[in-house]
């Protein structure tokens, strides 16, 4: 019998409740009023997630722990909270227009992306390896279902495939690294490895590795992206939107909780393995996208890029660096979001296309949607004034201040590579003879695009608010 | 004196129905035969006094596993035995590496300590006073809730997927109708033909059920 005073005690839960609550209500709404209620769920799947992210902000900010530390509430997990419902109710918005027109219109598409955002807010407040595989899980098992949604596609189907089997293929890694923790330190919390692990031992660097190996994957990582362009590929276009949004926020939310609330005493030899996958991450980002005819698969590149220049924040192992790391998912998903628009509305009469010659001349067909994909693009690789450039700076100033030269310069380098591939589609735009032409856009499709576009250049006039509360969310951690 | 008797009975029936699991020629046999290994298990763990675990085995392995594994069997068509050609031909090889892996395993489980401080040091000491299943659930809903939950959520999803994934809305196919079935009355339904004798009927049969 639970007594009054024990459900106040659960108050820090609220959002989770009330998402997981409201993703069963719109189930059964959907399940009884079927596909004529898709429009009704899919309008209640936008609220909830916008109400949800409400009730995180109106929520106390102290630091709560509850049962044993499973579950931590500070600032850190608010700021990736908010992020990561905000980028799951854009991409129910964004995908509306997109779904009629294939015939998709499916209620389970915005169900799924509810329990999904469930698991990544679980993922982001987990507090011990049980809840971080739970709320890992939780989210991958409704990606890799969202990847084959549309089932009678082959190439969606073979990427919801391919997705599944790596990603249990990762999990298996990230449960025996979890285990051989376990066994090296007899106990799941991470405040509790932290304390027995003291300056660490062999046996758990090699359970970290694993639980490392499995993060990456996650956030598609090198040397574990290989899924990455398959499946950014072949899923339909709102879901690759998704899959490039929140559930990159949230894996890299629990990366640096991971890194930083459990291994503080080793974080010499987990920054040895961070500097190698950012590095390698950067480099494969720019130059594998260079080749790329497909615009999917480019961002699919584009994105194993950004996560690699998001890790080095996280490589340099201070407050300023876990800063720069929050600034940057704020505004790669502020860039993602932008730019999935643009190629939302790459649609012709007789349907979407996704080659990136199917832009050239964009700037005489629609010179308004050139303009702001073109800005995006100069954002995307890092040039000023625009978002971009300054995530970047946050980012390579932390790895500077930690001693870390090497990885600025080549991370400095490497956007130069990258810049090279942004900018051959805006040549394309403004230069090259016009092709047919795009049908118009949505006005959903518009507004998403506009505003990322503006807030691109807004942050550089002012950045005060995401900068002041990503510091005080990354002081949370320390 | 009965429950050594017990756990010999379990034991070897359990080694036996597992042996008969690979051996027998016919699927189906083999599963009958994996179902009577897990029942025999799960009387081992009542034996040892885990009650919980073994209800589980029965309902979750013999109730769901094993006869999800019998329809399995029985709707794909696969040749069992073909698969299995040969295989007490490869008995005496199979037999050696099995050997050498059981000393191995003897070795490394003799020679296994339990450090004296692991038992204090568990988090969720097993009561003495109460039955295991109520031990359990005393737990699994206050302490570890939140997990419990979680679990739920996941097959719900799982759930959910395996629908969205498979369930196909056919416009062809045929369905019951409960309403229409019950109000057909013997004037809709039958109609009564005279056939003269050794002439037969014209009408297609088949036209007419459809």
């Amino acid at each position: 019998m639970m007594l009054p005073a024990e459900l106040l005690s659960l108050k820090p839960l609220l959002p989770e409740i009330t998402l997981a609550l409201g993703g069963m209500v719109l189930l059964m709404i959907g399940a009884y009023g079927g596909e004529r209620a898709t429009g009704v769920v899919n309008g209640l799947a936008v609220l909830l997630l916008a109400g949800v992210a409400g009730l995180v902000v109106w929520m106390p900010a102290e630091k709560v722990a509850l049962f044993n530390g499973s579950f931590i509430v500070d600032l850190f997990a608010r700021f990736m909270k908010v992020l990561s419902l905000a980028g799951s109710a854009i991409a129910i918005l964004m995908s509306l227009d997109y779904m009629k027109g294939a015939g998709q219109r499916r209620f389970e598409y915005p169900v799924l992306v509810v329990f999904s955002t469930l698991g990544m807010l679980v993922l982001v407040s987990a507090g011990d390896l049980i809840a971080l595989y739970l709320g890992l899980e939780l989210m991958s098992l409704c990606l890799y279902v969202l990847a084959a949604f549309h089932r009678e596609n082959v190439r969606a189907s073979e990427a919801g495939l391919k997705y599944f089997v790596l990603g249990a293929l990762s999990s298996g890694m990230l449960l025996y690294g979890c285990s051989l923790i376990y066994g090296f330190t007899g106990t799941v919390t991470f405040t509790g490895i932290a304390q027995a692990a003291g300056q660490g031992g062999v046996g758990l660097v090699f359970g970290l590795v694993f639980l490392f190996a499995g993060l990456c994957f996650k956030v598609s990582a090198v040397p574990f992206h290989m899924w990455t362009p398959d499946v950014y590929e072949g899923a339909p276009t709102p879901v690759t939107t998704f899959f490039a949004a929140s559930p990159k926020v949230a894996a890299i939310a629990i990366f640096v909780r991971v890194a930083i609330d459990a291994f503080p005493g080793i974080a010499s030899q987990w920054q040895q393995i961070l500097v190698f996958v950012s590095l390698a991450s950067m480099l494969l980002g720019a130059f594998a996208a260079i080749g790329q005819t497909n615009i999917k698969r480019l961002m699919a590149y584009s994105s194993i890029g950004h996560m690699g220049f998001a890790l080095i924040g996280l490589a340099a192992g201070t407050a300023e660096g876990v800063q720069g790391v929050l600034v940057y998912m704020g505004i790669y998903l502020v860039m993602t979001l932008g730019t999935f628009a643009a190629i939302m509305s790459m649609r012709r009469a007789e349907g979407p296309v996704e080659e990136i010659a199917d832009l050239a001349g964009l700037s005489r067909t629609n010179p308004g949607m050139a303009f702001f994909f073109a800005m995006l693009l100069f954002s995307l690789a890092g040039i000023p004034p625009l978002a971009g450039f300054f995530a970047k700076f946050y980012v390579f100033l932390a790895a500077i201040q930690a001693g870390l030269y090497a990885l600025a310069v080549i991370g400095v380098l490497a956007s130069v590579v990258g810049a090279f591939y942004y900018l051959r589609i805006v040549k394309l735009m403004y230069f090259d003879d016009p092709a047919q032409a795009f049908v118009p856009m949505p006005g959903m499709l518009k507004a998403v695009f506009g505003v990322s576009g503006l807030l691109n250049i807004a942050f550089f006039i002012y950045p005060a608010p995401l900068v002041a509360t990503a510091a005080a969310a990354a002081k949370s951690l320390f | 004196m009965i429950a050594p008797l017990f756990f010999y009975i379990f034991a070897s029936l359990c080694i036996a129905s597992a042996f008969m699991v690979i051996a027998s020629k016919n699927a189906v046999h083999s599963v009958l035969f994996l179902i009577l290994a897990f029942v025999n298990a799960s009387g081992l763990f009542v034996l040892l006094g885990a009650e919980f675990v073994a209800m589980i085995l029965v309902v979750v392995y013999v109730g769901a596993v094993a006869v999800l594994f019998l329809f399995v069997v029985m709707m794909l068509d696969v040749d069992f035995t073909e698969l299995r050609e040969g295989f007490l031909q490869y008995l005496p090889i199979g037999a050696v590496v099995g050997c050498i892996l059981l000393a191995e395993l003897l070795l490394v489980v003799g020679a296994w300590t339990i450090a004296p401080t692991m038992p204090q040091s568990i988090t969720t000491p097993i009561p003495t006073d109460v039955s295991n299943t109520m031990a359990l659930g005393l737990v699994l809903y206050t302490k570890y809730v939140y997990y419990f939950q979680l679990a739920g959520l996941v097959l719900l999803v799982a759930m959910i997927g395996a629908i969205v994934l498979t369930l196909q809305h056919r416009q062809s196919a045929k369905r019951q109708i409960a309403s229409v079935q019950n109000a057909r009355n013997k004037a809709t339904a039958i109609e009564i033909k005279q056939v003269p004798s050794g002439q037969g009927i014209k009408e297609d049969i088949e036209e007419k059920v459809s």
